[in-house]
């Protein structure tokens, strides 16, 4: 296939110079290969654009793919359709009103990126977090976890051909969305973390649910596996495909269950341990195949070690305050706000300026998210908003791992694979 | 201001003077992070050293951020991992407002090519020896660097070629 014979078919009419672009890097791609069959008598070779308008590319992926036959030779991966530019946006934004626009990032766990927002704030501008809050977001960070996984499973299962399954994990996620509506007001884009703390207390209400699903899910976890362990067609289509080898998955930047299935334990709840995940048991689960079987196995387990973890969390979770009591650093509570005048007029503080960061400070935090590493760092000047912030996204590492690890595969793989490596073009597309 | 550093980052630092005594600028932390800055010439050089000598085998992130300076305006950091015992240094080069141009690491570690990319697309920074050096978010035909602080926050009207809304009447 010769590029300037793509160019005369594709003939776009608009965004041309980057359309031309796109192809040429396409042919670029191996090309210390020699090609052999330059002739292509039988014409088996195409282009197939992909996206980014496809439903089984979750979100707007598109995917160009070189085709011998059935067989992808080479791939490139386009992004950039859901770019809108937060890191900007969060320059002018203090930091308490960028945390919506985090809920949009990935925004199949909202939590967890409110606590990413949170927790780096906290360390650039030392805010001491009370315990119970602590304890309030990593129960909501599991949450995240499983909700996110369930999404997966769902998704990657009806991409491998069964349908049914997306309805039975959904009917998990729908009680999720009920735990988050009962914890932060909110089902879907929470925004509960606050800086300083959470922005309420888990009512009895929410415990009850919370503590209902800890019963039941286990059960739910063991009918998927009942389903799938031992099912021939969901084993076709997922062992030995989209295969990360061991020796490539660091240097390739691999990251979160993609990684881990790669044989690698690399886990930012141990390495650096955050909020008290360091005063929890619990086990990161790794595999050594790196093919989507193993991400399947992988993030099974990652979910009932959740489970292990909001279980441990609701024992210890201790009495007290779920904010720091700084009117410099956090909201103060409605109570405050609505009976007295300082209450008030902190409140307004906090929504004008914001928290202030000591001049020139840099900071980065890392916390485990459901796709893998999500870092914000922050470097600040001294007023309410950031001077940079930048979000290390683990779909966009992500996303770059599946570039090389498509090509070799089958064309039919493609939307197993895509839906292996579960990447969130939200997050990934910033 | 003493550096507090933890045993493995002290090995690296160690190590980093010593080598590269001459290249080594600055050496500062903030909030508990480490930060080195290092010439821009020789970081191809001082990164392969941290990845074979230091077993900095995982490159997390690479970012630019635009510092609004006469001089030395743009900076690139490089967030690097270890796992052996785990640490995280940042490395952190700078360059100028003309025509700015950088070494490409994708040589020493694959993950940095779409990060440079990335840093390219934003910042207009051109990497030298890069696979595949392509804007990655907005389209080629765009002309302006987004992430410089000069780009306004509601962008500029007719800098995108838009589709027509009317596709069917050509």
């Amino acid at each position: 296939m010769k590029l300037t014979d793509i160019q005369q078919k594709v003939n776009s009419s608009f965004f041309k110079e980057h359309q031309k672009k796109l192809y040429q890097s396409l042919e670029d791609k191996h090309t210390t290969i020699e090609e052999l069959d330059d002739g292509d008598p039988l014409t088996t070779k195409m282009v197939l654009n992909m996206g980014p308008q496809h439903p089984a590319t979750h979100g707007v992926l598109r995917l160009v793919l070189q085709l011998d036959g059935e067989t992808i030779e080479k791939c490139k991966v386009d992004i950039g359709y859901l770019h809108r530019g937060v890191e900007k946006i969060a320059e002018n934004k203090t930091y308490q009103e960028f945390m919506p626009y985090t809920d949009r990032m990935d925004y199949l766990s909202p939590y967890s990126n409110n606590v990413a927002l949170c927790t780096a704030v906290e360390k650039i501008a030392s805010v001491e977090v009370p315990e119970r809050a602590h304890y309030i977001r990593m129960i909501g960070c599991e949450l995240a976890r499983i909700s996110s996984h369930l999404l997966w499973l769902g998704t990657m299962v009806m991409d491998a051909g069964a349908v049914s399954f997306f309805v039975w994990t959904f009917k998990e996620r729908e009680k999720i969305y009920d735990i988050m509506d009962r914890i932060a007001g909110h089902r879907f884009t929470v925004s509960h973390a606050r800086i300083g703390g959470v922005a309420n207390d888990l009512t009895d209400e929410a415990t009850a649910y919370i503590k209902e699903f800890l019963n039941t899910f286990p059960n739910e976890l063991r009918d998927y596996h009942k389903l799938l362990d031992r099912n021939r067609i969901f084993f076709e289509r997922n062992e030995a495909v989209g295969v990360l080898r061991t020796e490539d998955a660091l240097s390739s930047g691999a990251t979160g269950p993609v990684l881990r299935a790669a044989g690698f334990g690399l886990d930012i709840r141990k390495l650096s341990p955050y909020l008290r995940y360091n005063e929890v048991e619990f086990e990161i689960p790794t595999r050594l195949e790196g093919d989507n079987l193993a991400r399947y196995y992988v993030r099974m387990e990652e979910m009932s070690e959740s489970i292990r973890i909001i279980r441990q969390c609701l024992e210890k979770l201790p009495k007290g305050p779920i904010r720091t009591d700084n009117a410099k650093q956090a909201y103060p509570s409605k109570d405050e706000v609505y009976y007295s005048m300082e209450g008030m007029i902190h409140d307004f503080m906090m929504t004008d300026t914001g928290i202030c960061p000591p001049d020139g400070a840099e900071a980065y935090h890392a916390v485990e998210a459901p796709k893998g590493e999500l870092g914000y760092y922050i470097q600040s000047d001294g007023t309410g908003h950031p001077w940079r912030l930048k979000i290390n996204a683990p779909s966009f590492t992500n996303l770059q791992v599946l570039e090389n690890m498509l090509d070799g595969e089958m064309v039919a793989d493609t939307v197993v694979i895509i839906g292996g490596v579960d990447p969130v073009l939200g997050e990934a597309d910033k | 201001m003493s550096l507090q550093l933890s045993e493995p980052l002290q090995i690296t630092i160690d190590s980093l003077n010593e080598t590269f005594s001459e290249k080594v600028i600055e050496i500062y932390q903030s909030s508990g992070d480490t930060f080195v800055l290092v010439d821009a010439e020789s970081i191809v050089e001082i990164c392969t050293h941290l990845k074979e000598k230091l077993d900095y085998v995982y490159l997390s992130d690479v970012f630019g951020i635009d510092r609004y300076t006469s001089k030395e305006r743009f900076e690139v950091v490089y967030n690097l991992l270890t796992l052996k015992n785990p640490a995280r240094i940042f490395l952190k080069v700078r360059c100028e407002e003309e025509n700015p141009e950088l070494d490409s690491v994708s040589s020493v570690w694959p993950s940095a090519s779409w990060n440079e990319r990335e840093v390219y697309d934003m910042f207009g920074i051109r990497f030298r020896n890069h696979p595949d050096l392509r804007r990655i978010f907005m389209p080629e035909d765009f002309k302006y660097y987004p992430l410089r602080k000069e780009f306004p926050l509601l962008g500029i009207p007719g800098s995108i070629e838009l589709p027509s809304s009317t596709p069917d009447t050509e």
